[in-house]
């Protein structure tokens, strides 16, 4: 069992939570993600690791309430437990070695952008940070970022904080006035990854995206994460999480991305009923 | 008196139909009397050839005489005092092409019916006395077990025999590996999976389950952790695909995927939050055990047609004879001959169709068996809204690529030593991690000669 340590609310949506884990806590890196469960009949979730603190044992994790098992981990609360957490999985973020590089938030993306900018800050490149959120209400971890980045953009759609447009425009605009980066990370939704794969591309500037396919068991076994790069079938749980973006084939990770959507939806009215069975056995 | 009918006592089971659209266990046991009948069939000969074709050697005409002589509890004693697993092996081991193919009643007739006595043996401790086993005295050397699977369970329950105190390490959040992920509840109930690894505690050996070893600790890790040996047991690793188009559509998945939502995550019953697809006809690519398991399952989720693909004939898949059987006794349709070379999906990218050509047997090939040829001109469509490919694994690449010296062949299988041990001192393999995808018996095996050769490495 792993216990909630600490929650914090990010917006009306994101919710960030510490859990108890010293064995994932003492070996996870940036760009690494966990599994977790909730109970005996929970499904294995991944989510990608946005912190981690060695000393104290912790592992957080950021996510949004998107689906049936997120909805049901933001339900619970500090001190609660949950039974299964597992990882640290995937390779880490190569930081090594790279001078200027640009990291690419979209979303609740940020979340994990965040230790993988911090991480390059710490093996010493010059860090520019591009995040974007719909509007002011929804932005996340901006402090958290201004503390690791040299240069910081911070975007939304309709121009209610920052400055107004896509992720992608301000990348354009920094790579037209002639910016050289070793490396672009970009983490987000499916769509802006691609996006900002396609700015940087005529650029011929390297860019990493991280993957959050289907999964199962997470550790090279199930082949539900499968994902094709460069033409060749790779495993995002062994092989990744992270890949070069400009050999990924972003259509067909997003038609497989919603192979079980329409099952969720059933599922989700399924549960709603059985915990109404459930309530009204107790009142009995 | 010996019982010279010719066929082996029937097993009871669940009719085909009922049994197809549940997940309760399809071969029922035998009743106390049955199963003295039955072992009434065995001769008892003086040089057992059954034994020898037996890779953890059960003793096996001692074992049954004690059936003929209804001393149960003395046959279970005689079985474990080589097998630790003999309600697994029972269910699950190719009988017919091990012991029961050097049967003498063979010649003329069916062969003694050893595993369902094995079985029996096994079923009849459990429910009868149960009793877990006694914890041998430390000798205070610790000992590190990756993986608990069958290859995991027996070593570490040989080493606890020998006073090793063994820490059994599993990256899932169950214990027993492919018995539990892969192997389907109708087959091999989980309760007696559970109740081998509650045996195991039993004797001292601590069980930690979301351990990903490679990730979380490293082999080196758990040696500066004062382990003083490692068995690697991590078993199979990544699902082959075919490499044709259409492989990416939405309903196309590894049998090791469908096999892990339904008997892992319990997918099958009402209350699991992992979905499966919830499909109407279903072709499973391959034709071994898992593709059997696969193809049997999906029946039980509710789909119309279940088809087996294979290239080669039925003669040459590699299925146990009675999963076979009991798979086409369920309503599961053989596509034999036939060769799968693209998958067609609709316009929201869902398989609706799986082209396939038909095949030929021409001259063997390196493995012995003859080589499909496609016959020119032959394809067609065979209507199906999911194709689960069960071709076999490649090994997983996380101890590999953790462990500094630990060297694998070119399919990146570890390489072991006579005595079982890897190219790194102190580090001990066996099971699919060594061989491949292969039986559970030959990596109950692996496990006892592992731990045998941890013992003698240790005593040095």
């Amino acid at each position: 069992m792993f216990k909630i340590v600490t929650k914090k609310e990010l917006n009306a949506n994101v919710t960030l939570m510490e859990i108890e884990a010293p064995f994932v806590a003492k070996k996870a890196r940036a760009g690494q993600f966990i599994i977790f469960r909730i109970d005996e009949q929970g499904e294995r979730v991944p989510l990608t690791i946005a912190g981690y603190d060695r000393e104290k044992g912790t592992v957080s994790i950021i996510f949004q309430k998107v689906g049936f098992s997120t909805n049901a981990l933001g339900k619970l609360n500090e001190g609660d437990y949950i039974r299964d957490f597992v990882g640290p999985l995937g390779k880490p973020t190569p930081v090594e070695g790279k001078k200027k590089v640009c990291v690419v938030g979209g979303g609740v993306g940020c979340a994990i952008a965040l230790p993988s900018a911090q991480a390059f800050k710490e093996a010493g490149a010059e860090v520019t940070v591009i995040v974007g959120f719909r509007n002011k209400d929804i932005v996340i971890l901006e402090d958290e970022f201004r503390a690791c980045a040299d240069h910081m953009h911070l975007m939304t759609d309709d121009g209610s904080y920052g400055e107004q447009g896509f992720v992608t425009v301000k990348l354009q605009q920094l790579l037209e006035a002639g910016e050289q980066f070793d490396e672009v990370l970009a983490i987000g939704p499916v769509p802006m990854m691609k996006f900002v794969c396609k700015t940087t591309e005529p650029f011929g500037v390297h860019t990493s995206v991280s993957l959050n396919p289907v999964m199962v068991d997470g550790t090279g076994m199930c082949g539900g994460c499968r994902v094709t790069v460069g033409g060749e079938t790779k495993f995002a749980c062994v092989d990744g999480p992270e890949f070069d973006g400009h050999k990924v084939d972003f259509a067909e990770l997003m038609s497989r991305n919603v192979t079980y959507r329409e099952r969720e939806a059933e599922v989700s009215a399924t549960h709603a009923c059985r915990m109404e069975t459930m309530g009204k056995a107790l009142i009995k | 008196m010996a019982n010279m009918t010719l066929t082996k006592t029937p097993m009871p089971e669940q009719d085909p139909k009922v049994r197809a659209r549940n997940f309760k266990e399809v071969a029922l046991g035998y009743t106390e009397e049955q199963a003295v009948e039955e072992a009434n069939r065995c001769l008892g000969c003086k040089n057992p050839k059954c034994v020898e074709g037996c890779p953890v050697n059960v003793r096996i005409p001692e074992f049954i005489k004690k059936i003929q002589e209804r001393d149960f509890k003395a046959a279970y004693e005689i079985v474990t005092s080589t097998n630790a697993l003999p309600a697994l092996s029972g269910r699950v081991c190719p009988q017919e092409s091990q012991c029961e193919c050097k049967c003498v009643r063979g010649i003329k007739g069916e062969a003694v019916a050893i595993g369902r006595l094995e079985r029996f043996v096994a079923d009849w401790y459990r429910e009868n006395v149960n009793a877990m086993p006694e914890k041998t005295e430390s000798n205070g050397i610790k000992v590190a077990v990756v993986g608990s699977g069958p290859a995991g369970l027996t070593a570490s329950a040989e080493l606890a025999k020998k006073g090793y105190e063994v820490t059994m390490f599993e990256a899932l959040h169950t214990a027993g590996g492919v018995l539990v992920y892969g192997i389907p509840e109708f087959r091999l109930p989980k309760a007696i999976v559970a109740n081998e690894v509650k045996k195991l505690e039993a004797q001292g050996v601590e069980v930690m389950t979301n351990m990903v070893i490679g990730r979380v600790l490293t082999i080196d890790e758990l040696f500066e952790m004062g382990y003083k040996a490692v068995f690697v047991g991590s078993g199979a690793g990544l699902p082959m695909f075919m490499n044709i188009p259409g492989e990416a559509l939405k309903g196309v998945m590894s049998a090791n995927e469908y096999l892990t939502r339904t008997n892992l995550m319990k997918a099958y019953t009402e209350e699991a939050d992992t979905p499966i697809i919830k499909s109407k006809a279903v072709a499973v690519v391959g034709g071994g055990n898992v593709a059997m398991d696969a193809a049997r399952c999906a029946m039980r989720l509710g789909a119309e047609h279940v088809y087996v693909v294979y290239r080669r004939g039925e003669a040459e898949m590699p299925a146990r004879l009675e999963e076979k059987h009991h798979a086409k006794e369920e309503g599961i349709e053989f596509k034999t001959l036939c060769n799968p070379i693209e998958i067609i999906g609709d316009e929201n990218g869902r398989v609706c169709g799986m082209k396939c050509i038909r095949m030929e047997l021409g001259e063997p090939d390196a493995s012995g068996r003859r080589r499909p040829i496609e016959v020119p001109g032959s394809e067609f469509v065979l209507e199906v809204d999911t194709v689960i490919m069960s071709l076999g694994t490649s090994p997983n690449p996380l101890i590999r690529s953790t462990t500094p010296g630990l060297e694998t062949n070119r399919k990146g299988c570890l390489i072991v030593n006579e005595n079982e041990m890897t190219t790194r001192e102190g580090v001990f393999a066996g099971g699919d991690a060594v061989t491949g995808a292969a039986t559970v018996i030959l990596a109950m095996g692996a496990g006892k000669k592992g731990a045998a050769a941890i013992d003698e490495y240790l005593k040095k």
